[in-house]
C-alpha cells in the first residue's frame, strides 16, 4: 500500500521512539519559529528525551512526511506512534494541560520540574 | 507567493458559510496570518480532523503559496 520508500524510515522511527517532531532546523537550533514553538512545550512539559528529524537536511522526508501524515506543514509531532497535530494544536494542548495528561497516560518518561 | 487576506478569508468563508472567522494579519507581507474559525461543523472531531477542514477549505495553498498560518478552531457555545 506504502509505495513511498521513505514511509519506511519514517515508520521506523515513529515506532522506535516514544516522542518525535519532525522540524525545520534541529531541537538545538530551530530554523523556524513554529518549530521552535514545539520545542520549548516539550522541553517545559519536560520531554527532554525526543527525536528531532530535521527535514530540511533531507529533501525526501520533507515531502515524505506531509504525505504520511497528510498534514500539509511543518513541524509534525508523533507520540507513541500517533500523529498529534502541527504548532497550534500543540501549543494548545498543552495550554489546556492535555499534552502532559496524554504524555503521562501513554507512559512517556518526563523530567520532574 | 503569499496570499492577500480577502483570499484567505474568502475561501474559508466559501468552505464554512455560517462560522465566525477572525483573521489577523501578522506581519503586513501576504505570507504571516493568524485564523479563528469558529464553526458548529467541528463539535465531536478531532483538533486534527478540525485543522484538516481548515486546510481543505484553502485548497492546497497551505504549505505551500502560504507559508505561515496560524489556526484556531472552535466550537460555538450553545
Amino acid at each position: 500500500m506504502n509505495t513511498n520508500p521513505v514511509f519506511e524510515k519514517i515508520e521506523n522511527d515513529i515506532k522506535n521512539n516514544d516522542v518525535v517532531l519532525f522540524m525545520k532546523g534541529t531541537k538545538d537550533i530551530p530554523q523556524c519559529g513554529f518549530s521552535a514553538t514545539v520545542v520549548q512545550v516539550l522541553e517545559r512539559v519536560g520531554v527532554v528525551d525526543f527525536m528531532d528529524v530535521n527535514v530540511l537536511a533531507d529533501a525526501e522526508i520533507r515531502d515524505a512526511i506531509k504525505q504520511f501524515s497528510n498534514w500539509p506543514t511543518i513541524p509534525q509531532l508523533y507520540i507513541k506512534g500517533e500523529f498529534i497535530g502541527g504548532c497550534d494544536i500543540v501549543r494548545e494542548m498543552y495550554q489546556t494541560g492535555e499534552l502532559l495528561e496524554m504524555l503521562t497516560a501513554s507512559g512517556v518518561k518526563t523530567a520532574e520540574k | 507567493m503569499g496570499m492577500s487576506a480577502q483570499e484567505i478569508e474568502g475561501m474559508v468563508q466559501v468552505a464554512f458559510p455560517q462560522a465566525y472567522i477572525e483573521l489577523q494579519d501578522l506581519a503586513g507581507d501576504n505570507n504571516h496570518y493568524s485564523i479563528t474559525v469558529t464553526d458548529e461543523s467541528f463539535r465531536g472531531k478531532t483538533r486534527v480532523a478540525q485543522h484538516k477542514m481548515v486546510f481543505d477549505a484553502l485548497g492546497g495553498h497551505m504549505g505551500t503559496s502560504l507559508h505561515a498560518l496560524a489556526v484556531t478552531t472552535k466550537v460555538p457555545l450553545i
